[in-house]
């Protein structure tokens, strides 16, 4: 059903200015997990790292696969955003900015992580680089170091790719609040008066993100695998990991946006705007990157096994058949075996079916990141150092916070932004490439899309 | 010239008996993790004896390794430090500067002798055990990473000594705690840039071979085979 300029700004807006019960609860229990996490972290400052399940030789465990996992996850906004923009893809109109937002979050939360995990958090400072007191630099040559500009880098690149397109909604929210409201979005909107010119520059600006923001985001998750492959450890060193985890960060990406997407179709009731066609094509996007993640875990798993090298065989043997085959083959049922049917059979690839795939999938892909660093950590080269790990309580409860972080910044952003991108709604509603428009805004003047000229959009030409 | 310290492990002579173990830990002001927490896998220790296994009861053979800190040429836990903790002294010993150390754990995990001991608490010394702590050796904090610096406070008096009286150091004037404790003396340690030294002449024995060699960390930890009296009977 088309729409006029109107109601998708009525529709649009409303979520801001409405608060439910529901929401409400939401944000409570939220806040709780994450307050709970708090106290937890407090807790673990004052009693020391030790309140985790940490051991030699597991150094790592929890603590990274939840940041490798949330890193991953926020692959899905900027860089499948920035693809569909750049190729045109008229249908992403409505997914652009949850996608966004998820992965500024998501980001926020993946770096928190490791400020958790080191033994002295409160010197974690020292990996900036700055001229200090004590005469040296990061260790550049450190994967961590790398780690840190490179989501330094993402983060503010994200946060400007997702404010951009944010300020001529940021000028609807404003003509239409009141009050404190009206001022905090008039400060977002940065005086946007809707002119062709301002058109045009937000354009070029767009554009310029959309195309940086790619190489960004797989430099990132590289640099992440690194962290693993720049070692010995066996099934640690690896080629393939650079694009291993890539593929599989765009993967969870897509999945955590599929399941956003279906949560904020029903409860901000946008059936109109994110609709079967919208879960159908980013189905399609999540079954490829299912075969993609399958070939890549099959090529890894095959050339070690012909490889044979007996301290990566102590590994392999216990992810495929030992201690952690349980888990191993709950991944491959998640990330493969459920989601292929679900997504390939055009008649399951529903809203439902794509949402179910998404769970499966961020449940296996969270496994993936778990077998990668525990199964080889436990096992390294002499067998006398072998070990096990198991989480404590300190361990679940960050995660369950992360989690809670995730919800709560979410649905606090949800009552600050248009969750869909208001003009490029309304962009969608003229017949592509039109000349000359004017719609008529529905409050104030100066927002709406009053142009002279060629279409502000369709990002690049 | 330099000195390049190294040590030799003579499996041959090792009776497994810990002595080096606990000399270490009164030398180095290692505490003690207790049995809650080793049973967890976080004894601390900057040298163990590792206990192998060959043949099945009732005629089981036992084999000792003593690993410690290979003070790797190429060591894969120095460029992996964000902050320089984990460092490369001109005289060739991975050093821990803890006070650089902010706990990211990675040097650990990089190790492939996995011999780096990480404080997950503040250490503590019920009295009066905190009486006997060695006071040319720094405390270390939780969230720490340490290991074996070849007992670089014994090294650095000796060379302090040797300067003050304008000679060079002769070789077994000083030695590790390990190296000293060993009683079959299985344990030797000294300069390998001398080539006179005892050390220089058994690491260049044919029985000799590094620990996990094929990695390419280049130890200066040689470890001598374990002969069998087969072996000695045909010479």
């Amino acid at each position: 059903m088309q729409r006029t300029a109107e109601q998708i700004e009525q529709d649009l807006v409303w979520p801001i200015f409405h608060t439910s019960t529901k929401y409400k609860v939401a944000v409570a229990l939220a806040s709780c997990l994450v307050l709970a996490g708090v106290a937890v972290y407090g807790y673990q400052i004052w009693a020391g790292i030790g309140v985790w399940g940490l051991n030699s030789p597991v150094f790592w465990a929890f603590d990274i696969t939840n940041f490798v996992f949330w890193i991953g996850i926020s692959h899905a906004g900027t860089l499948i955003s920035a693809i569909l923009r750049l190729c045109n893809a008229t249908w992403r109109r409505p997914v652009t900015r949850c996608a966004e937002a998820i992965t500024v979050f998501s980001i926020i939360i993946g770096a928190t992580i490791p400020l958790c995990h080191i033994g002295r958090p409160w010197l974690a400072y020292w990996m900036i680089p700055y001229p200090n007191q004590r005469g040296i630099w990061p260790n550049f040559r450190s994967p961590l170091a790398w780690d840190f500009f490179a989501i330094s880098t993402y983060l503010t690149g994200s946060v400007i790719f997702l404010y951009l397109p944010t300020i001529p909604d940021f000028a609807t929210a404003r003509d239409a609040a009141t009050g404190l409201r009206k001022k905090i979005f008039r400060a977002f909107a940065l005086g946007w008066q809707g002119t062709p010119r301002q058109w045009q520059r937000l354009e070029i600006a767009m554009h310029i993100m959309a195309i940086a923001i790619v190489p960004v985001a797989v430099s990132v998750h590289t640099i992440v695998s690194w962290d693993f492959s720049m070692t010995l450890v066996p099934m640690w060193h690896s080629t393939i990991f650079g694009p291993y985890f890539v593929v599989g960060a765009i993967f969870s990406g897509i999945a955590a946006l599929i399941l956003t997407m279906a949560l904020l179709r029903k409860f901000l009731h946008l059936e109109e705007y994110l609709q079967p066609i919208h879960f159908n094509n980013l189905g399609k996007l999540l079954l490829t990157m299912s075969l993609l993640w399958f070939y890549f875990t099959f090529a890894e798993r095959l050339t070690t096994w012909y490889g044979n090298t007996p301290s990566e065989m102590d590994v392999f043997w216990q992810t495929i058949r030992l201690h952690f085959a349980p888990m191993f083959w709950t991944m491959v049922f998640c990330n493969f075996i459920i989601p292929m049917p679900l997504l390939a059979i055009k008649r399951l690839r529903t809203i439902t079916g794509t949402a179910i795939a998404s769970c499966t999938i961020l449940v296996g892909m969270w496994l993936e990141r778990f077998l990668i660093i525990v199964p080889a950590l436990d096992h390294k080269f002499l067998r006398y150092t072998w070990g096990t790990y198991r989480p404590t309580w300190v361990e679940d409860t960050l995660m369950a916070a992360s989690f809670g972080l995730m919800t709560l910044l979410y649905l606090l952003f949800t009552k600050f932004v248009p969750m869909i991108s208001i003009w490029e709604m309304k962009v969608g509603l003229q017949p592509h490439g039109g000349g000359i428009i004017t719609t008529a805004p529905s409050h104030g003047k100066h927002h709406g899309l009053i142009l002279e000229g060629p279409l502000p959009t369709d990002v690049p030409e | 010239m330099p000195h390049k310290w190294g040590l030799v492990v003579d499996l041959d002579r090792c009776t497994g008996c810990e002595a080096c173990v606990v000399a270490c830990r009164a030398e180095n002001n290692i505490p003690t993790a207790g049995d809650d927490q080793a049973a967890r896998g976080r004894t601390m220790q900057w040298i163990r004896v590792e206990r192998y296994w060959e043949g099945d009861f009732p005629n089981p053979s036992i084999r000792f390794q003593p690993v410690l800190c290979q003070q790797c040429d190429d060591a894969p836990c120095e460029p992996v430090c964000p902050t320089y903790a984990s460092y490369h002294t001109p005289e060739g010993l991975n050093a821990q500067v803890y006070n650089r150390c902010i706990g990211t754990r990675f040097c650990a995990n990089a190790c492939p002798y996995t011999v780096r001991s990480f404080n997950f608490f503040n250490p503590k010394w019920e009295m009066p055990l905190n009486l006997q702590l060695n006071p040319d050796v720094s405390v270390r904090s939780v969230g720490i990473m340490e290991k074996c610096t070849f007992c670089v406070q014994r090294i650095k008096s000796a060379e302090i000594q040797a300067e003050a009286e304008k000679r060079d150091l002769k070789d077994g004037e000083f030695t590790t705690a390990c190296a000293q404790s060993c009683a079959s003396k299985a344990l030797v340690f000294g300069d390998l840039n001398d080539p006179d030294s005892e050390v220089s002449r058994l690491a260049g024995s044919h029985r000799g071979s590094k620990l996990l060699g094929e990695l390419g960390t280049k130890p200066n930890v040689t470890y001598l085979e374990r002969g069998t009296w087969q072996d000695a009977k045909n010479g």
